[in-house]
């Protein structure tokens, strides 16, 4: 077995948009033709604007929904939910952690039955077991047994989103795909769920799948980056080459547009305010 | 659920606080909780029913045919409220009928809530071609007039208290149906229903254990005012000779029975029509209140 957790190949999505009664049917492409691969342990980020495509190849990842065109191969097997179904030994190997931790958790449900469903569905495990693997699990993203029993309004967007990173890793998945999974938390609580993916990716060899579109985020936890624009992988490489070197042009725009905000930056800004007024 | 972490119960009782919140915002409203009071006596009347009337609800006293309620002149304290034309107490009629009536409302609510949430949740659900199917199928229901087919079905049917039940069942049915449907399609694209997905949940898990729970509020408010409906109707069918038979004291087959003496003995008539007034009354009221309490827009923080 190779090293390779992950790897899609020509990947393509379009959508049939149904003609009504004035209007043409016609085809979006939302990714045409992206190919990559992540190691095991590894990080990849995708990088875009909003509408380029990044969500949906997470569905397309995650096995969620099928591509249109294109092979994608999960620790080296072909998977095609299309024609071939989905094996439930795959449906444990990719989980999802999503953006808005306030609609990813079931208000009625309790966070000990948020992290033991997964275990129920895909195992005969008894209920003592399941109990204590989400004990164990809760701990080991930041939080306490006391909040076994607790619904998920009693918590901050922070701890929310630990609950659905602990629920995404309940069933060992070795590829989690990550969709934007700190834009809704504010910087220093994003910076505590980023030291957790990163502690949780030495401990238990996960691999990333990093969807953002916050370039800072990017640069701390991705070990590769592939840069999509209107659903085309635009730019694909290691963090270092894709950061000092961008070749597309489209590249060249991101990074120009990310504020800056370290102290020397506004300082210059300020500078040039000045002498302009 | 403080600092303790070894003794977790199997099964805690439901959120505490919601329940204590939902109570908050219903007793905000007056008549709903009026109401309430209202429909509890009514369901303990129809319990206790044999030990509270006064007479057996079909004994016939000859010599007191049509005597009038006790206030009036002539009026005795056997019959408080007077008897009908053969003589039958009237009072202990309306409480033995509050029985009917609540089962009524109890069974025609039962099967629509069933029928509609199954049907609901499956149009809701998969979309496409089976949601065509089931709406439109629902659509012509609603499209006729809801009295009007609940006599035609009876009439097919046979008339009888089950029949017109069932009748009046699948003529309400189809507001649960399309309540359910709108609700399941705004909670199915929620990302908690694709992480129960992801997690491996089969679609029978994801309607009715991921999704059903979170589109109860809008069913429960329905079904009370479907309750009230549900008599109504019942009453209606009963007067018009379709639901329940003589001598059911059933209220509405009570009023089409005093029809005929409506000028010489009007309180034959009025008792079950006040009857039938308060009941449907009361429940709308609770239902008015339901849909305060559970409405997150109209709640004042």
């Amino acid at each position: 077995m190779t090293n390779t957790v992950l790897e899609a190949k020509n990947i393509v999505r379009d959508y049939h948009v149904a003609g009504g009664l004035f209007t043409k049917a016609r085809t979006v492409h939302a990714v045409k033709n992206v190919s990559f691969s992540v190691e095991r342990g590894k990080t990849l980020a995708i990088v875009g604007e909003s509408g380029c495509g990044k969500s949906t190849l997470a569905r397309i990842l995650t096995l969620i929904d099928a591509p249109t065109a294109g092979e994608l191969f999960i620790a080296d097997k072909k998977v095609d939910i299309a024609h071939a179904g989905l094996p439930p030994e795959m449906r444990r190997k990719v989980q999802i952690v999503f953006q808005n931790p306030y609609g990813s958790l079931n208000p009625r449900q309790k966070i000990g039955d948020v992290l033991g469903e997964p275990l129920k569905i895909n195992t005969d495990m008894p209920a003592s077991e399941r109990r204590d693997r989400a004990m164990t699990m809760l701990q080991k993203v930041g939080l306490g047994p006391e909040h076994y029993n607790r619904y998920p309004h009693m918590f901050s967007g922070g701890q929310r989103q630990r609950i659905a990173i602990a629920r995404a890793l309940m069933l060992n998945p070795s590829l989690l795909v990550l969709d934007e999974p700190v834009s809704a938390l504010d910087l220093s609580v994003q910076a505590q769920v980023l030291n957790l993916l990163a502690d949780l990716q030495d401990e238990f060899q996960l691999t990333y799948v990093f969807i953002s579109h916050d370039l800072s985020v990017v640069r701390y936890i991705a070990d590769e980056v592939m840069v999509m624009y209107f659903g085309e992988a635009v730019e694909y490489g290691t963090r270092d080459e894709v950061f000092s070197n961008p070749q597309h042009s489209y590249t060249k725009t991101l990074f120009a547009a990310t504020p800056r905000a370290d102290v020397d930056s506004i300082r210059a800004r300020l500078a040039r305010k000045k002498t302009a007024a | 659920m403080s600092t303790e972490t070894t003794a977790v119960p199997p099964k805690a009782t439901a959120r505490p606080g919601a329940v204590a919140e939902f109570w908050y915002y219903f007793s905000m409203n007056r008549g709903a909780v009026l109401g309430l009071v209202v429909f509890a006596l009514l369901v303990l009347v129809a319990i206790f029913a044999p030990l509270i009337a006064p007479h057996a609800p079909n004994e016939q006293y000859r010599d007191a045919l049509l005597t009038p309620p006790i206030w009036w002149e002539n009026g005795t304290a056997k019959f408080i409220l007077g008897t009908d034309a053969v003589g039958r107490d009237i009072l202990s009629r309306l409480i033995f009928g509050a029985r009917y009536s609540l089962f009524i409302g109890l069974v025609v609510v039962t099967f629509a809530l069933t029928s509609g949430i199954i049907l609901g949740v499956l149009a809701g659900y998969f979309g496409g071609w089976v949601d065509t199917l089931i709406m439109r199928i629902m659509d012509i229901i609603l499209s006729f007039p809801s009295l009007l087919l609940a006599l035609v079905l009876v009439a097919i049917l046979g008339p009888g208290l089950f029949n017109a039940m069932l009748a009046i069942a699948v003529v309400l049915q189809p507001h649960f149906a399309r309540l359910t449907r709108a609700a399941v399609m705004a909670e199915k694209n929620r990302e908690y229903v694709v992480s129960a997905r992801v997690a491996g949940a089969g679609h029978l898990r994801l309607m009715l254990v991921t999704i059903l729970p979170n589109c109860l509020a809008p069913l429960i408010v329905q079904a009370t005012l479907s309750f009230s409906n549900a008599i109504l109707e019942a009453a209606a069918l009963g007067f018009l000779g379709m639901g329940a038979q003589p001598p059911t004291p059933e209220w509405g087959t009570m009023l089409a029975a005093a029809r005929e003496f409506i000028l010489r003995a009007p309180w034959v008539v009025t008792f079950p029509g006040l009857a039938i007034l308060i009941t449907v009354l009361a429940i709308n009221l609770i239902g008015d209140g339901l849909r305060d309490a559970f409405d997150p827009k109209l709640k004042r923080s």
